[in-house]
């Protein structure tokens, strides 16, 4: 599934699809190897943050870390963390772990991969609403209930937070943690909710969360990338995706970009399965 | 109410992420069991006599003990011993030591309480009992918080501290970071209960410590950053049960705003101003958070304390006053209804958390002695307000400032200045002083032998510039490229005396870094605070003068207490182990090439790690 500008439409029939396939194909990609690999893949990650990663390994950087392991010979180890301020320095540089799975690719904490995957902030909504809301500036978010997330203080924010307040929406908008309830199964996954139950007519979202969240609906969820991509003065939308390494770790970096380089399509057929938009 | 069953024993973090997780998991398991009296006789013991309250209003004003970390109810942080003095105070030496096992920021203030000293350390917050009886101060018992959620240690903003205990009523009561308090039998070192306060899987957690007032454990809320919404909770002091709950943000219901609430300015007049100041339910994830101190003025029987910043960040997004945060409330103890409130920096654009130490003194303010409550505050002016109405009897600059041009006395309002307005994609240079605030947590102290205020500070500015790219919980996102550094003159920490009726500052000592420890002035005209070098200073509290300092192991972040021991002699004592947000380049072995972390302190604080190294231990100094 890749979107370029497009509506998809996503439904609750998909999901148990989706989730059928899922349990097929665990069970016959399965190669032969060698019961106890010598070596460790060790990957930093959170025990409750779906679609991405959960201690039942479940998500699906999970599973693009056992692919990967399984190439290497390795197998996985995890150091579970809540992915939170400190994260990057309590277990990639603490030493305890390897590999972040998904890191921006600009970001700085980590010497990252080549990308795996570009995806965006999209705008979620009722299929049955026919919103077609595509762009910040589209009149109807002055007046609509629109959900999004945001992050107390810090100076900083989510993009959408900026672009919202910047068009001046602010009376209508009803704002979510980006943290979100962490006793939940999936502490990410209200605003989308949010969405199909009517409390907000529009959100806008992570594209990795609210693809994976939408599909879990009872109703469809329109899915649609926002525009602009950038907005002025410099505000992106749009996130490539890498691995991340310590830095000067240059030789799993190199490994990994191997990986991504042999396994692209691999990859991309495990992010179709999580329903990630990309663009 | 959680159980003392289902423990679980803290692994040590070398274990790894399974350990990590296993406690987590157990502890989202096992909630709310009541307390079995069966295992826990102690338990049945004081649920039949709740009777033993502590007179503390008397037992504050013994100056052989030290009971709260401010010392007293009115937060002066002033003893009245006097056997160290100014003359032989250069002859202080160790007289024992007792290492914390910790290696992050301590924050603490230790209580003394017959012959006893009590210290929290920074989580998984340990209480530990040292008998002041025995040489050495060996350690009595020590009580272990159990069922400790780790996923605290992702959530606290700045390193894992915690600024102590308070004795009340046999019991010593303290919070943890990952949101709960405990009262503890302060002879035996058992559990008597713990009961839950924040709610960690929400972003809230607890570093602040609770003040006892009339049997209610008071206990504020950390966590501004996650979109938690504040409040001040009181616990019944012999059961843990929760009396009330005020809310910083919301309907006046939840903010206990009632027919006895009279602010003094009109712009804290009208019905439900916690929702109506802000867009609509922006208030539900509005900040204002209580992680700071609380003071009590037993005769007019009112608590105070200040709210943290507003969220969310961008301030775009909650045009508005944002009532209550940034500001401070005068409650009644018993039900916590507010009495006045007042802002001190509406629709805040810095994080200038509202929450530092509130002083209460009688001072003659133009010819007649005023009731007041005196407020170094993070936006740079040390406030003078009448504390029976809320009015603002002065407010003067007491640090570089750039992003506002005074208080209006008229209205009471900060007047703050444009162009200093930070905004995503704008570039803002010179914001002054910035997040951390001319002042932090760090307490002052004042003696009513010299009337002085003895404030210790930063001296920082920042620049709010470019973007940098980001991410939590899967999430990528930009922030402004933030860079604190040194204010004018080049040193980053004053300590500063300063006179409160005038209004002016009297002297100043400058420090290297930030001063980011807590002070004490005593009856023997010595104050003492500490370095982040680790530096113990005494100075003399007329002229300044440095009169003896000891380089303790690891810079200071602590809180300096003073005590009579069981031979009748003067002891001083303070937690060395640098941390908290200031020393967190060292504590958290941040890269000091990425000035941009530790949300822009490490650009100040890159030369720290050289001055000093991280671990926690407990001095105390005596003449010999």
């Amino acid at each position: 599934m890749r979107y370029a500008g497009v509506v998809c439409r996503v439904s609750g029939v998909g999901a148990v699809l989706l989730a059928l396939c899922c349990s097929c194909a665990k069970s016959t990609t399965s190669d032969p190897r060698p019961p106890t690999p010598d070596r460790v893949l060790r990957v930093c990650a959170d025990p409750n943050n779906l679609p991405y990663s959960n201690e039942k390994q479940q998500g699906f950087e999970n599973e693009i870390a056992s692919l990967v392991a399984r190439d290497l010979n390795a197998r996985v180890a995890y150091t579970w963390w809540p992915q939170r301020r400190g994260f990057v320095r309590q277990t990639l540089r603490h030493g305890d772990c390897d590999v972040i799975m998904g890191i921006p690719s600009n970001f700085d904490q980590a010497l990252p991969t080549q990308s795996y995957y570009r995806s965006t902030y999209v705008f979620v909504s009722r299929s049955d609403r026919h919103l077609n809301i595509t762009s910040f500036d589209d009149p109807r978010l002055k007046t609509l209930k629109v959900g999004v997330q945001m992050i107390g203080n810090d100076h900083v924010n989510s993009p959408p937070a900026h672009a919202l307040a910047k068009r001046g929406i602010i009376d209508n908008v009803a704002g979510y943690t980006v943290y979100g309830d962490y006793r939940s199964q999936a502490p990410g996954r209200d605003i989308v909710d949010a969405v199909a139950n009517g409390k907000v007519d529009v959100a806008v979202v992570w594209g990795p969360q609210a693809g994976y969240f939408a599909r879990q609906q009872k109703v469809a969820l329109d899915i649609v990338p926002v525009s602009p991509q950038i907005d002025l003065p410099f505000l992106p939308f749009v996130f490539d995706i890498s691995m991340g390494v310590r830095r000067g770790d240059n030789a799993l970096r190199d490994q990994l970009d191997h990986e991504i380089e042999k396994r692209r399509t691999d990859i991309e057929r495990i992010l179709d399965r999580y329903g990630v938009p990309r663009v | 109410m959680l159980g003392a069953t289902g423990r679980v024993q803290m692994r040590p973090r070398c274990l790894g992420g399974h350990a990590i997780l296993l406690v987590v998991l157990i502890c989202v398991g096992c909630k709310s069991k009541a307390p079995d009296n069966k295992t826990f006789p102690f338990l049945q013991r004081y649920s039949s006599n709740p009777s033993e309250k502590t007179d503390l209003v008397k037992l504050e004003g013994e100056d052989g003990q030290w009971i709260m970390p401010a010392k007293n109810y009115a937060s002066t942080r002033f003893s009245g011993l006097n056997q160290i003095n100014t003359a032989n105070v250069k002859n202080l030496k160790v007289a024992w030591t007792f290492s914390t096992g910790s290696d992050r920021g301590e924050e603490a203030a230790p209580i003394v309480v017959n012959n006893t000293m009590y210290i929290v350390t920074p989580f998984p917050n340990t209480l530990y009992a040292l008998d002041l009886t025995q040489p050495g101060a060996p350690a009595k018992w020590s009580y272990k918080p159990k069922d400790l959620n780790n996923s605290a240690k992702g959530v606290a903003c700045c390193d894992w501290v915690n600024r102590g205990c308070v004795y009340a009523n046999g019991k010593i009561f303290f919070n943890t970071l990952d949101g709960k308090t405990a009262a503890v039998n302060a002879q035996t070192g058992d559990e008597v209960w713990v009961s839950q306060v924040a709610d960690i899987n929400r972003g809230e957690s607890i570093t602040m410590a609770p003040l006892v007032v009339k049997n209610k454990v008071l206990v504020g809320d950390s966590g501004g950053e996650f979109g938690v919404r504040g409040s001040l909770t009181a616990l019944d002091s012999e059961t843990g049960k929760q009396v009330w709950k005020a809310y910083s943000t919301g309907p006046d219901n939840d903010c206990l705003i009632g027919p006895g609430f009279h602010p003094f300015y009109d712009s804290d007049k009208g019905q439900d101003l916690g929702v109506k100041s802000w867009p609509p339910d922006a208030w539900k994830i509005g900040g204002g958070t209580t992680w700071g101190w609380i003071s009590y003025d037993p005769a007019l029987d009112l608590i105070y304390y200040g709210t943290g910043n507003p969220g969310p960040w961008n301030p775009e997004q909650r045009p508005g006053d944002n009532k209550w945060t940034c500001g401070m409330f005068a409650r009644r103890p018993d039900t916590g209804e507010a009495v006045w409130a007042y802002q001190w920096s509406p629709h805040d654009l810095y994080d200038h958390d509202g929450i530092n130490e509130l002083v209460l003194l009688d001072l003659p303010i133009n010819g007649q002695v005023r009731k007041v409550l005196v407020r170094p505050e993070r936006n740079g002016y040390v406030y003078v307000l009448d504390r029976t109405t809320g009015q603002v009897l002065s407010a003067n600059p007491f640090a570089f400032i750039t992003t506002s041009s005074g208080v209006d006395l008229k209205t009471g309002r900060l007047k703050p200045v444009q162009e200093k307005a930070p905004g995503f994609g704008r570039v803002t240079r010179m914001i002054c002083p910035p997040a951390p605030g001319a002042k932090d947590w760090e307490p002052s102290a004042y003696s009513p032998v010299t009337k002085l205020l003895y404030i210790p500070h930063a001296n920082l500015c920042e620049d709010a510039e470019g973007v940098q790219a980001n991410y939590i919980a899967g999430t990528p996102y930009v922030g402004a490229n933030v860079k604190m550094y040194a204010g004018p003159g080049g040193h980053r920490g004053e300590f500063d005396a300063w006179d409160p009726v005038a209004g002016k500052k009297i002297w100043t000592i400058k420090e290297n870094f930030p001063v980011w420890s807590g002070a004490v002035a005593t009856a023997g005209n010595v104050v003492f605070y500490g370095t982040m070098e680790g530096w113990f200073k005494a100075i003399d509290a007329r002229s300044g003068q440095l009169l003896w300092q000891f380089k303790c192991g690891s810079g200071i972040i602590g809180q300096p207490v003073t005590y009579q021991g069981p031979d009748g002699k003067q002891y001083v004592s303070i937690l060395s182990g640098v941390g908290g947000w200031a020393g967190a380049i060292v504590a958290g072995q941040l890269d000091p090439h990425d000035g941009t972390a530790a949300l822009g302190f490490v650009n100040a604080m890159s030369d720290l790690p050289k001055a000093t190294t991280k671990g926690g231990m407990l001095y105390t100094f005596a003449l010999p």
